[in-house]
């Protein structure tokens, strides 16, 4: 009869001091971003005990001082989806093909100095990007709006019913596309360099041209990654502040119309209305500041999930 | 290797040593294949110098030597996969019935549908099915077989590639789903499809257990007939079992590498004329 017995080299001491820090260290990140959530809660709660979560979504205008508050976050969600989406619109095919063109074409030495090119931009500050556009792209945009609005106006979103163009949520959208071509592009070149060299090869030597093998090989390959990265763009862009807030002239008007100006942001709205409103007011600002929190949160998290699926279990 | 028949590339006066079990389609052509002077070099460092060897019509050629020296790297030369290594660089020419591959006027995706590859490690499409990738090679230049036409070209490929009977079932399934030795298989037949006449084969079993090893030896003897073989193989045993010609290859320390010995297998194995050669087939170094 023998008694089974764990046989571990756990009990170095040295071991169980460096895992005991970096566990501390990663439980605690953990614990800051619970910490956040509820710091916004707490905070804001007087906001939501006003009015109730349902009326404080679904509700839009941001009259905090008086006898008769009311507010919501409605159109500064909607605004901020929008911009999102028109950055994705923007960013993401030229992320996606400077990608393409870094990883599949470039001679080795271009690619250096590319890759190196696309992280400086990822390190403009916001504010420099909300200069740039204010007095570069804007007014450069503004004629190619006017020409979308007059030639495709059918198409609802290109309608408009003022003839101001400028600060609107189509400009707003343009600079964040810009903004976050350095994310996506790194995280889509990353993926299409993974693209088994094997299949690649498999193609070639049946007579694939470069094309075919970037369409048949490496986009199926990458498709979940990209939806990924997509998404990692999708959170930064809801959460863009600075550059959005030059830019938009805050509007409560939920409209189609994102040529003409108006639009607004939640992360925008909040740092300019920052001291306004009261007690009432910054209860309010940190309720807007708690949508924003877990609806990046989520798409963030769907980025990552979708991101390590594609990496790691693609044949599963 | 034999000059008398450099000029009649159908010549088939010696018998297959093994019979098709089964009447195949002659639909291919064999073509014969010459390399002239070969010489190779990755990043400036010379890899291969000056091979010449002929790859006779319809028959089965063997290029067989220790590892690192340069077999691999003068089998991509053959049919021009080698410039798709960055770095890599070449002289010398290869002809196929007669045609320089490397001449200005060959499309590179033309010549490798010509001469077809089959790789050490295999590589199907893994998103694709089994039929989808018996047709991916049609897929790429444009071709898109339909109906009846489709199902005989997938059934006859799959078949002579030994594969049919085992995944006629599954012909919808992920190529990615089937075994190693399977999905080697199903690359050869992805290659045939394309209706090469020469096929290249590297390494084609280091990764397989013996029966699926026999069974490709099979197919390397069933397709001969209809299409130049070129296999690169560190197993003597296969080398013997089935190449009609072999050459060694050989390289020294610092040297790049060179064929030492090239005629039949019957001779490369029971009458070396270099010494190098006898020790390498008796397993005496490599």
């Amino acid at each position: 009869m023998s008694t089974p017995r764990v046989v571990t080299t756990d009990h170095l001491f040295e071991d169980r001091l460096y895992r005991a820090g970096v566990k501390s260290v990663g439980i605690g990140t953990f614990v800051l971003l619970v910490a956040i959530g509820a710091f916004l809660l707490l905070k804001s709660w007087p906001a939501f005990a006003r009015h109730g979560v349902i009326s404080f979504l679904t509700t839009t205008g941001f009259t905090t001082l008086g006898h008769h508050p009311s507010f919501g976050v409605a159109a500064l969600l909607y605004w901020s989806v929008v911009i999102a989406v028109v950055a994705v619109v923007v960013g993401v095919p030229v992320a996606v093909g400077t990608a393409l063109f870094i990883s599949e074409f470039a001679p080795r030495r271009l690619r250096a100095v590319l890759v190196t090119l696309i992280d400086m931009l990822a390190v403009v500050p916001s504010v420099i990007f909300g200069l740039w556009g204010f007095y570069m792209l804007q007014p450069n945009l503004v004629g190619f709006a006017r020409f979308l609005s007059v030639h495709l106006s059918f198409i609802p979103v290109f309608s408009v019913h003022s003839s101001v163009y400028s600060s609107s949520a189509f400009i707003a959208g343009v600079l964040v596309g810009i903004m976050i071509v350095p994310i996506v592009c790194s995280v889509a070149r990353e993926i299409f360099s993974l693209a088994p060299l094997g299949e690649r090869e498999g193609a070639l030597a049946l007579g694939a041209t470069k094309a075919t093998v970037i369409r048949s090989v490496v986009m199926p390959f990458a498709r979940r990654g990209l939806a990924g990265s997509v998404m990692l763009g999708l959170g930064r862009a809801l959460g863009e502040t600075v550059a959005v807030a030059i830019i938009v002239s805050p509007s409560f008007i939920i409209s189609p119309h994102i040529l003409q100006q108006g639009g607004a942001s939640i992360a925008a709205f909040i740092a300019l209305r920052f001291g306004t409103g009261g007690q009432l007011g910054s209860a309010a600002l940190l309720g807007a500041g708690l949508v924003l929190f877990v609806f990046t949160l989520v798409v963030n998290l769907g980025a990552s999930v979708i991101v390590n699926r594609s990496v790691g279990g693609r044949r599963a | 290797m034999r000059r008398e028949s450099g000029a009649a590339p159908a010549a088939l006066e010696e018998p297959a040593p093994v019979p098709a079990p089964a009447p195949l389609r002659t639909v291919t052509t064999a073509s014969g294949l010459v390399a002239d002077g070969v010489s190779a070099w990755f990043s400036g460092r010379l890899v291969i110098e000056s091979v010449s060897l002929e790859m006779e019509a319809s028959k089965v050629t063997a290029l067989i030597g220790p590892s690192g020296c340069g077999k691999s790297t003068f089998l991509r030369i053959l049919n021009r996969m080698h410039e798709v290594t960055p770095g890599a660089e070449l002289a010398g020419r290869v002809l196929l019935d007669g045609e320089d591959i490397y001449g200005p006027e060959m499309r590179p995706t033309e010549t490798r549908r010509r001469i077809a590859m089959v790789f050490q490690k295999p590589n199907p499409f893994p998103a694709m099915t089994v039929e989808d990738n018996v047709l991916s090679g049609l897929k790429f230049s444009g071709k898109r077989p339909r109906g009846k036409e489709k199902d005989d070209l997938v059934e006859e490929m799959l078949t002579r590639a030994g594969l049919f009977s085992e995944v006629k079932a599954r012909l919808k399934t992920l190529g990615g789903e089937l075994s190693g030795g399977q999905q080697q298989r199903l690359c050869i037949a992805r290659a045939l499809a394309v209706r090469p006449s020469v096929l290249l084969m590297d390494e084609p079993c280091s990764a397989l257990d013996p029966s699926s090893t026999r069974r490709i030896e099979e197919t390397m003897r069933e397709i001969a007939e209809e299409v130049t073989v070129v296999v690169v193989t560190h197993n003597m045993q296969q080398a013997q079992r089935v190449s009609d010609y072999c050459a060694l290859f050989l390289a020294g320390e610092n040297a790049p590498g060179r064929i030492v010995e090239k005629g039949s297998t019957k001779d490369i194995f029971e009458n070396p004329k270099d010494e190098r050669t006898s020790d390498y087939v008796h397993g005496r170094f490599g």
